[in-house]
């Protein structure tokens, strides 16, 4: 793998030299060269994960778990391989407890859908977070609704932490599954996720974390935590659209039903009876997103050279200059001043909406996401129509949060 | 003047300028001028839910004309309206129902009534082309 960040000795990053291993950030956005601070909603992908997708189309493609032949061997193998990468990457016990899903949305609502038609009954509760995506919210109003159970929420306070006392206040014996964020992908936030499994796990309630926003940015090991399930995105972390992880403690996943029937997920088939295959495939059904499989494992390789420590370093130190030069503009509102953050940024304009302020920044080249960022609970919560939102990966530098700052002052001259 | 007269006399205006901070300073300008419409008319059936940004949207009837009044929570949304007001409103039922509207994309604001950018804007349009057609 050519990446040009790391040294011949392999000691230090270099991150000035990491862009050139992402082609997109080599163009122009409205004439500008461009400024991508969006990588919260979905990250640029390094020419590695492009050729390893490329390669599998132009030589390997053969569907897997299929044929006989050699070619079919070799697609699955490289698929399979995938599938190890991703349990090391979050420290997985075994390659059966990590399922390939289409990403976070498309776990969340596998769990949502089979853990909840196995054990949710009427007057049953899940407890999730004011923080959470409507990603976390809708599948287990659903859930809730079909078992005439009752969606909980834990509040949160004005700087957008938890309050952990409300917490222990809301867990109690008729929560049956407490599904919460690790980090929100509104206002970056890290949310005590160690806490909330202890503490749930103390009167046996599973836990699921949604990853979406922490996978790209730290280390997850699902054994550390104790999750029951975890789950993320690949095009969050460098990889393809279309495809995720979903990581299920086997005695979760062998008492769920599968989520969807088909191909793969079978053991024997019988217009009588079916008896389903084993995990992971029994919630693998139909032809699975081989090329997305391949690149995702590629972005991981990629991620894992790199490191998450040297990251997280790198992307801290982005999210404090941030933070001090934002401030710096009269009239900037933080939104989000948790003592515990993730690369993201969100703001306020004082007298200007975020449409407005992103238009601006939109022809300066400069891409944020405005808007509610799919959690109007919480812009609700904390009353505010949106925000706008930099959110940073480890191919920005402190070059494109000046540009920030000019385009926010920009952006005032002109809107106030 | 004619709906088509007005959306020329737009692009001409929009033609003196040289860049695109030129082009949104003006509609910001408009934005700001656009007489407030009056907070009782600001309801929930007049209100466009767009996923970035509001608009609220009154149309009045008088004699075989429409007239509009709209307004919204971003100042360049508020600015575009200006600009469709402008051109749609005080004129005939059926000419607002059949027109096509051209300047936007001639005056470079197309990216304003994609749908994708979901402000509002698309909806705002369809709305008033939609009291067009029911009151002509």
């Amino acid at each position: 793998m050519t990446i040009n960040t790391i040294n011949k000795n392999n000691t230090t990053v270099d991150f000035e030299k990491i862009r050139a291993d992402f082609p997109l950030l080599q163009r122009d956005m409205n004439g500008k060269p461009i400024v991508f601070l969006d990588s919260g909603a979905s990250s640029q992908k390094p020419q590695y994960v492009i050729d390893a997708m490329n390669e599998y189309y132009t030589n390997q493609h053969a569907n897997v778990h299929r044929g006989v032949y050699r070619l079919s061997q070799e697609a699955t193998d490289a698929f399979e391989k995938s599938r190890h990468l991703a349990q090391q990457f979050i420290n997985a016990p075994s390659e059966k407890e990590v399922l390939f899903v289409s990403g976070t949305t498309d776990g969340i609502n596998l769990v949502a859908s089979s853990y909840g038609r196995k054990f949710l009954k009427e007057g049953d509760e899940v407890l999730i977070s004011a923080m959470e995506h409507h990603s976390n919210i809708v599948p287990w109003q659903m859930a809730c609704e079909l078992a005439g159970a009752h969606l909980k929420v834990i509040p949160i306070n004005d700087e957008g932490e938890l309050l952990m006392e409300e917490f222990d206040q809301l867990l109690n014996e008729r929560t049956k599954i407490v599904a919460v964020n690790h980090i929100s992908n509104s206002l970056g936030t890290i949310n005590p996720v160690e806490a909330i499994i202890e503490k749930a796990h103390a009167i046996g309630v599973p836990v699921l974390v949604d990853g979406a926003q922490a996978a790209p940015h730290m280390k997850i090991d699902v054994q550390a935590l104790d999750a029951d399930f975890y789950t993320f995105s690949g095009h969050k972390v460098f990889g393809p659209t279309g495809i995720g992880i979903l990581y299920g403690k086997e005695k979760w996943l062998n008492a769920m039903p599968p989520y969807k029937g088909g191909g793969d997920m079978i053991e024997t088939c019988t217009f009588e009876k079916t008896t389903y295959n084993e995990l992971p495939h029994k919630f693998e059904a139909g032809t699975p997103d081989i090329a997305g499989v391949i690149g995702l494992g590629a972005a991981i390789e990629y991620v894992q050279q790199i490191g998450h420590e040297a990251i997280g370093q790198h992307e801290q130190e982005l999210l404090e200059y941030a933070t001090v030069e934002l401030k710096k503009i009269e009239g900037v509102r933080l939104i989000g001043t948790a003592k515990n953050k993730a690369s993201v940024i969100s703001f306020l304009l004082d007298g200007s909406h975020p449409y407005d302020v992103g238009t601006i920044l939109d022809k300066l080249g400069i891409a944020v996401r405005t808007g509610h960022h799919c959690t109007q609970p919480l812009m609700k919560r904390l009353g505010v129509p949106g925000t706008i939102r930099a959110s940073f990966a480890f191919y920005n530098n402190k070059e494109d949060i000046d540009k920030l700052v000019e385009g926010v002052k920009r952006a005032k001259r002109m809107l106030l | 003047m004619s709906i088509n007269e007005i959306q020329d006399e737009i692009i001409e205006e929009f033609d003196l300028f040289d860049d695109w901070m030129d082009r949104y300073e003006y509609i910001i300008d408009l934005g700001k001028k656009l007489p407030l419409i009056d907070a009782s008319l600001k309801t929930e059936e007049r209100l466009i839910k767009g996923c970035q940004s509001l608009v609220w949207l009154n149309a009045k009837q008088e004699e075989d004309k429409i007239i509009f009044t709209a307004d919204s929570d971003a100042i360049i949304t508020k600015g575009i309206i200006a600009l469709l007001v402008r051109v749609l409103s005080n004129q005939n039922a059926k000419d607002i129902a059949e027109t096509e509207l051209y300047f936007i994309d001639k005056i470079g604001l197309k990216e304003h009534l994609s749908p994708n950018r979901s402000n509002g804007l698309v909806s705002m349009v369809k709305q008033m082309k939609l009291y067009g057609a029911a009151l002509k």
